[in-house]
């Protein structure tokens, strides 16, 4: 019976977050955490495959002790097992450093046939940690599955390149990343909510892992994090009519050169 | 890793050649500020042609992997090719175009040789100490994060259609390196592939962006959009609830699909949510037609039309018609 592993991300809703206009930086202290979307599918697609072949799903997130309320909710949709993975030397990593930290959890879980991840997530939108952890456990890796399935050792994934639409296939064990439109996920009932109240959350540390201070420095610096400049003109088109406003939005189109070159 | 200072310390790479043209302008004034050459990355089976197109456009070198193995694009071989070719020469930076392929291999690649990788940059440059800067969007596009790089080799991913290819020079003179690697076999089997046919002009090229929104009622009503657009020489294009949620469509505009800088964009009944915004930020004149003055679009916009746009619209098209006519 299959062994699934789904790395989750609790991330800032980016939708919540709000910038000062005078300094135009980001104010994120009191923006809502959430798991991030696209490992919400991650995590749906272990559960079902939970569902109909039996088997364990292991959620594991990286984080601050905020984190946790995210590990609760995948126990509640369906997740077996969390871990927590939490230590202030994991503060401000980079993906290099992520994925180490992701890999030696992974190793130390034991055997597993799949881990499951999104293949971004919504706040740095990088989408890059997935791949640095499938070349830390050496693993074939199946990136943006739109469809997947596990039959007898062998992982079948549906997805699309930019030219080509493609069938792909790896022998388990083997990491895979899903895209948003793999499933709809569901929403958990107020009794599985309940449920994963209870049940246990594993801390790991650096020290659980093995990794030293020294192991753990970041490639990368951010130096600077700003909302974009946004100088539009913002002109309202007024008018007696939807016509009027139509012309008076085409006179202003051809004027500006964008229109009728 | 210790890095021993080459002659080609910036490297472009794309499996597809057209993309990596693409990189060879900022690659170069990259290599200029470190006094360095820009040399091309090129893998695959029979790439004689193609090495030379790549000078004459303006790498100043090619390392070229010419084998069979190559020809049709498959990750570890290429991975592994890269990665070989690297630890034998030591670049500084290496520049790979953004495609799904780009940033598998990108994040891989940086693993393999322990250093960083940003993905999806839309600018870059050197700071004091020498090392690459990056700027990409971050937070949904809330905002832009400036990164900056401590180890080497630096390696960036550039989304396609962020610079421009150059004007290639008949005759230009340039090296050809072929490079000997070792190949790892692939770990998973293509089962089973079917071409996509592209459509027929890129979003990203088109000049002007008509972009319809939850605003619209009907897939049927692009029509309208269709006919607005061709009347003044652009493209239609969605946002991603009519793609995801109503399925009328496969593609959107916005952050997670097409990013786009037309000298227009008019988004009809389009609220704006910030991923969109972050797609179209660098439009040359933004317009929002809907009919609520409170969307997000209308505070980036550079023109407000506030109603109805199954009146505004039409009323547009016949405005055009009109002006240009008379024009």
């Amino acid at each position: 019976m299959p062994r699934i592993i789904v790395c989750i991300k609790q991330a800032v809703d980016v939708t919540q977050i709000r910038a000062d206009p005078a300094t135009r930086r980001l104010i994120t202290v009191d923006a809502p955490r959430k798991i991030s979307d696209i490992d919400k599918n991650a995590l749906e697609e272990a559960v079902r495959m939970k569902e109909k072949l039996g088997g364990e799903v292991t959620v594991v997130t990286m984080g601050e002790d905020g984190a946790k309320t995210a590990l609760r909710e995948a126990l509640a949709i369906g997740a077996d097992k969390a871990y927590h993975l939490n230590d202030s030397l994991f503060q401000n990593t980079d993906t290099r450093v992520t994925s180490l930290i992701l890999g030696e959890a992974i190793k130390k879980l034991g055997q597993f046939d799949l881990v499951i991840c999104g293949e971004t997530t919504i706040d740095s939108f990088a989408g890059i940690t997935s791949q640095r952890t499938a070349e830390r456990l050496e693993v074939p890796l199946i990136m943006y599955a739109r469809s997947l399935k596990l039959d007898g050792g062998i992982v079948t994934a549906e997805r699309a390149l930019e030219d080509r639409n493609e069938t792909v296939r790896a022998r388990t064990p083997v990491l895979v990343t899903v895209i948003k439109g793999i499933n709809e996920p569901r929403i958990p009932s107020l009794m599985a909510i309940m449920k994963a109240s209870k049940k246990e959350i594993i801390i790991w540390n650096a020290e659980a892992l093995g990794l030293s201070k020294e192991k753990l420095v970041s490639t990368l610096e951010i130096t600077e994090v700003l909302a974009p400049k946004m100088e539009r003109r913002k002109i309202m088109i007024k008018g007696e009519n939807p016509a009027d406003i139509a012309n008076k939005l085409a006179k202003a189109l051809i004027k500006d050169g964008v229109v009728g070159k | 890793m210790t890095m021993m200072s080459e002659a080609e310390g910036v490297w472009i790479f794309s499996e597809n050649n057209e993309l990596t043209l693409e990189l060879v302008s900022k690659g170069k004034e990259l290599a200029n500020k470190m006094q360095t050459q820009l040399a091309a990355l090129l893998l695959g089976s029979d790439i004689q042609s193609q090495a030379q197109h790549l000078i004459q456009y303006g790498a100043d070198k090619v390392l070229a992997v010419d084998n069979p193995r190559l020809k049709d694009f498959r990750a570890e071989p290429f991975l592994s090719a890269i990665a070989s070719v690297a630890r034998q020469r030591a670049p500084s930076i290496i520049l790979i175009a953004s495609t799904r392929r780009g940033k598998e291999l990108a994040a891989r690649l940086a693993t393999r040789l322990e250093t960083g990788c940003v993905p999806d940059c839309t600018k870059l440059d050197l700071n004091d100490q020498g090392n690459l800067v990056a700027e990409r969007i971050v937070y949904g596009g809330s905002a832009m994060a400036k990164i900056a790089f401590h180890t080497k080799p630096q390696i960036a991913t550039i989304p396609p259609g962020t610079f421009e290819k150059p004007t290639p020079v008949a005759g230009r003179a340039g090296q050809i390196a072929s490079v000997e690697v070792q190949f790892e076999e692939p770990k998973t089997e293509v089962a089973e592939a079917m071409q996509v046919e592209a459509s027929q002009t890129k979003i990203e090229e088109a000049r002007i962006v008509i972009c319809g929104g939850r605003g619209m009622a009907k897939k049927e009503d692009f029509t309208m959009l269709n006919e607005l657009a061709r009347l003044i020489g652009g493209q239609t294009g969605n946002t991603r609830p009519l793609s995801e949620d109503r399925k009328w469509f496969s593609e959107w505009v916005g952050l997670s699909g097409h990013k786009v800088r037309p000298e227009l964009y008019v988004g009809c009944g389009v609220s704006g949510v910030i991923q969109h915004v972050a797609g179209i930020r660098d439009s040359k004149v933004i317009v929002a037609i809907n009919k609520d003055p409170e969307a997000p679009l209308c505070e980036v916009a550079d023109y407000v039309a506030i109603g109805n746009l199954y009146e505004i619209v039409p009323a547009l098209i016949e405005a055009l018609k009109r002006e240009l006519k008379s024009g």
